[in-house]
This record gives C-alpha cells, structure tokens and sequence, in this order.
C-alpha cells in the first residue's frame, strides 16, 4: 500500500513537473520566436512589456484569457467548442511517454524520468498525432465560414500526407533500436545518435514534422493572406489560445521527438539529463524559427507534390537500404 | 540531379542571407525614446500663423472651410474699423480631420498651414476641438515673407478698400451668385 501511495505521488508530482513545464515553455517559446524572428528580420521584437518584453506571454495570456469568448452563429457549437481542446490536449498527451532524462533513485526506489515508458512509446504519439487533425479539420468544420472550412480541409490533406512519411521515416529508427519504446530508442543511441548512420531519414522526419505541426513554410491550413486565419479564423478569447498553446507545444513535441530519435535524448557530457534534452529542443526550435524566416509558403500542389513524389518514396528507399544494411 | 543541386544551393544561400541578418543592427526606429526629425512640409497639426508685423493673417474668407473635405473647419467673420477682416472665432475639429492638407492650399493669405507636430492624441474626444487661440502662433509658418494687408484688403492713407494699385474692388456677393 504505502510503495504503490509513493508511486502514484511520484507519478503525480511528474505529471505536475512536466504540466507546468510545458505550459511555461509554451508562453516562452512564443517570445523566443518573436523574437528571434524579429532580429532575422532586422527587427526589435516584443520589448515594451519588462525588460526584452519578456512580461509579453503574460501579457497575451491575460488578454486572452479576458476576451470575449465568441461563437458564429449557425456554428455547431458542441464541436466548435471542443476542437481547440482536442489539439491541446493531444500535443500534451504525446509528451507522456517521452523520456526527459535517465532514471533517477529516490527512498531506494528507482524513478524513469519519464511518466509512461510504453512498449509502443512511438505509436502512441502518431496516434495522438492523428487524432490532432481532427481538432483542425472539425474546428474549420463547425465554424460555419469558408475559410475555415478551406482551411480544415487543407489540414486534414496536408497532416494525413505528410504522416505516412512521417511514420515511414522512422521505420529505419525502430529498426536500427529493435523497439517502439522511446526510452530504449535512447539507450540505443548509447554510442551514437542515429542523425549520424540515419541522415535521410532526419532530413525526411524534420520535413514532415514541420508539415505536420503546420509551421511556416507548410503553413497552408492558416495562410493569413489567403484565408484569414484559416481554420482559427472564426475564434477568440481562450479557444484561440489553446489553438496557439497547441501550436507551440507541438512544437515542443516535435523538438523533443528529433532529440529523442535522432540526436540521442538526454544523453550528452558534463550536464544532466533533462537540461541536455532541454538544450536539444530549443536548438531544434530555434532551427524551426530559422526556417520559418528565410522560407516562403509552398503553394498546394508543391506541398502534395513534396509529401507523395519526393518524401515517401525516398523513406522506402531508406527502409529498404537500411534493412539490408542489418541484414548483411 | 543537377536542378536538385541548384536547388539545395538556393536554399543554402537564403539560409546563409537571413543568418547573416542575425547579426545587424535592427533599423527599427523605437518612437517615444527616439523622434525622428520629420520634414518641415510633412502635415501634421492645423496652425494659423501671423503676417510678419505680428497680425493674424487670416482674412476669414471660409475657403478653407468649404474645401474641406469632412467639413472640419468652421468660423464667423468679423471686420475691424479699418476695413481689415478677421475671423472673429475660428474652429478646426481635429477629431475629424484628415490632414490633406487642401486648407492650406486653398488660403489665399498662407494664413492656415500644417505643421509636423503630430502627437496631438487625447483621451477625450472634446478636447480634439481647437479654437483659435490654441490654433494661432506667433510665427511666420512655412512663408516668411508674406504679408497680405501690406497691399491690399484695408483702408490706408492712400485710399479706401479696393482703390489701391492692382487692386480690385470688393466683390459684391449678392451680385456674385450664379
């Protein structure tokens, strides 16, 4: 009674950890993007609310959270409601099973700093991931106007395209560490990260990432200049903060996902586990906010043709070469 | 395979372009720490200089008024003993006006001008309306030299309204109508 009472409370105080966490570095990575993008534009950035406007995510969230909260008419509200919530939840859903350090002890009893280690740690996040587009195809859907509606239907085609690559991609990662489990996929990064043996397979994985995560130049389903705001374009208040809260925490995902498959997760000399991990996400954020500065949105059919004529073939090609490579 | 290569090579110089920016100063002009000298002809805030002797120059003639185009102006014309005219009050609603500045073109005496002073915000719409005495300044404005009543337009010495050299008579407004 009193280990299992210990272990629900270390799972609870690690569920609070990475909440927060997540939420705070959210507000963050918001800044950092403004930013950072900022000075690759010549610009200033956020720098009015404290000093290097770092008062500004607290500033936003305040405002969002103080807006009207508006709902179209001739909306289905029921869906319209829940959309925002579904890709919230889903982009934090995917950070369960992804290790943040080594195993820690505590009272004699060893800690994985991880709040799930499943053995199928992989296919869980794609089915979160999936389940994401619903989020963004319903909330175009229920919102009753155009753009949304182009806007959910262009994120429905682009997420489910770019997820078949996506999951191709790290076919290789899985063969190479022989489990669906992130944690061993880590520990078999021992040696090495697999960016090293497995660079296609990278290139692909952060290509269809982005696509997937509906960032800048992929950014189709929001192209402001063409929809609005695409499948948002009809929200306020809070339910357009938690489609921008999940944004950025898939961005976050996304970060941690790259660290963790291909640059060997917590792993690295001198410093501990999860600041190596942290370190890891924002250099893969950072390169992210890089792309979004210098590249431009690619028009629909470049993206179709990116995704089914040049992605995924070449993930088979690469499972095909790495499989022989194992065998021989 | 080689337009791949462009192409990577493309990518690679976009990517080396913005990098590069990284490191520039930004060129951002932070505005209430920093205020740029704007040009003495940009437009701005409505003012009513004076002639050279230090007399207000306008002549009330309403021309700058039936210009504008959102009918922000609006006065009541008075004459002094000596034939001189003058706007007797003189109103520019600046919650309405848009700067474009056809007022000043449309004043036959350079009296109404546009002056870069910009920051006139106010939280109270009311305190937008400027009578004469916040319009008038003590200056020349844009023309220096231009003095309207040194020619024309008053009893002098050498004669009465309308009978100096060059110097048309007054125009009759009820005969002026079409």
């Amino acid at each position: 009674m009193l280990t299992w009472s210990l272990g629900f409370l270390i799972l609870m105080v690690k569920l609070g950890a990475v909440l927060l966490f997540l939420l705070l570095a959210a507000a963050y990575l918001v800044w950092l993007e403004r930013k950072f993008l900022a000075r690759l534009q010549v610009r200033y950035g956020p720098n009015r609310a404290g000093k290097y406007g770092l008062l500004q995510p607290i500033a936003d969230m305040i405002k969002m959270l103080t807006k009207e909260d508006t709902i179209p008419e001739g909306a289905d509200r029921v869906i319209f409601l829940l959309a925002p919530a579904v890709v919230t939840v889903t982009a934090l859903l995917m950070f369960a099973v992804i290790p943040f350090g080594g195993d820690l002890s505590f009272l004699g009893k060893r800690i994985p700093m991880v709040i799930a280690d499943l053995n199928i740690g992989l296919l869980f996040v794609f089915a979160l991931s999936s389940l994401g587009v619903y989020g963004i195809a319903l909330g175009g859907w229920a919102s009753n106007s155009k753009y949304s509606l182009l806007g959910g239907i262009r994120g429905a085609a682009q997420m489910i395209s770019y997820e078949l690559s996506l999951g191709l991609s790290l076919v290789p990662v899985v063969m190479l560490a022989g489990s669906f489990s992130l944690v061993d996929i880590v520990r078999a990064q021992e040696a090495y990260p697999f960016i090293l043996v497995q660079p296609l397979a990278f290139v692909i994985f952060v290509i269809s990432a982005m696509a997937e995560s509906k960032r800048i130049p992929f950014d189709l389903p929001e192209a402001e200049n063409e929809l609005g705001a695409g499948y948002h374009t009809e929200y306020s208040g809070i339910r357009f903060g938690l489609f921008f809260l999940g944004e950025y925490v898939n961005m976050q995902v996304l970060g941690a996902l790259v660290a963790v498959l291909f640059l060997g997760g917590w792993s690295g000399p001198f410093l501990s586990g999860p600041a190596w991990f942290c370190i890891k996400i924002l250099v893969v954020a950072l390169v992210m906010i890089w792309i979004r500065g210098t590249l431009p949105r690619l028009r629909y059919d470049q993206l179709m043709a990116l995704g089914w004529k040049v992605l995924i073939p070449l993930a088979l090609v690469n499972i095909v070469v790495t499989g022989a490579v194992i065998l021989i | 395979m080689a337009s791949a290569l462009e192409a990577v090579k493309a990518l690679a110089s976009g990517f080396a372009t913005t990098f590069m920016h990284l490191f520039r100063k930004p060129i951002t002009e932070e505005y209430p720490e920093y205020k740029r000298v704007l040009p003495a002809r940009s437009r701005a805030r409505i003012i009513l200089t004076r002639d050279p002797d230090g007399e207000e120059r306008c002549v009330a003639c309403y021309l700058c008024s039936a210009v504008c185009p959102v009918s922000c102006i609006s006065m009541q014309s008075a004459e002094r003993e000596d034939g001189r005219r003058y706007a007797a009050w003189f109103r520019i609603n600046f919650a309405r006006c848009i700067y474009c500045g056809l007022c000043e073109e449309a004043c036959p005496t350079s009296a109404i001008q546009l002056s870069p002073f910009f920051e006139t915000c106010e939280r109270e719409i009311l305190k937008l309306v400027y009578e004469k005495e916040d319009l008038l300044v003590s200056h020349q404005g844009k023309d220096k030299e231009y003095n309207f009543y040194k020619v024309a337009g008053v009893v002098t010495a050498l004669g009465g309204k309308g009978e100096h050299f060059r110097e048309d008579p007054p125009v009759d407004i009820k005969t002026n109508l079409p």
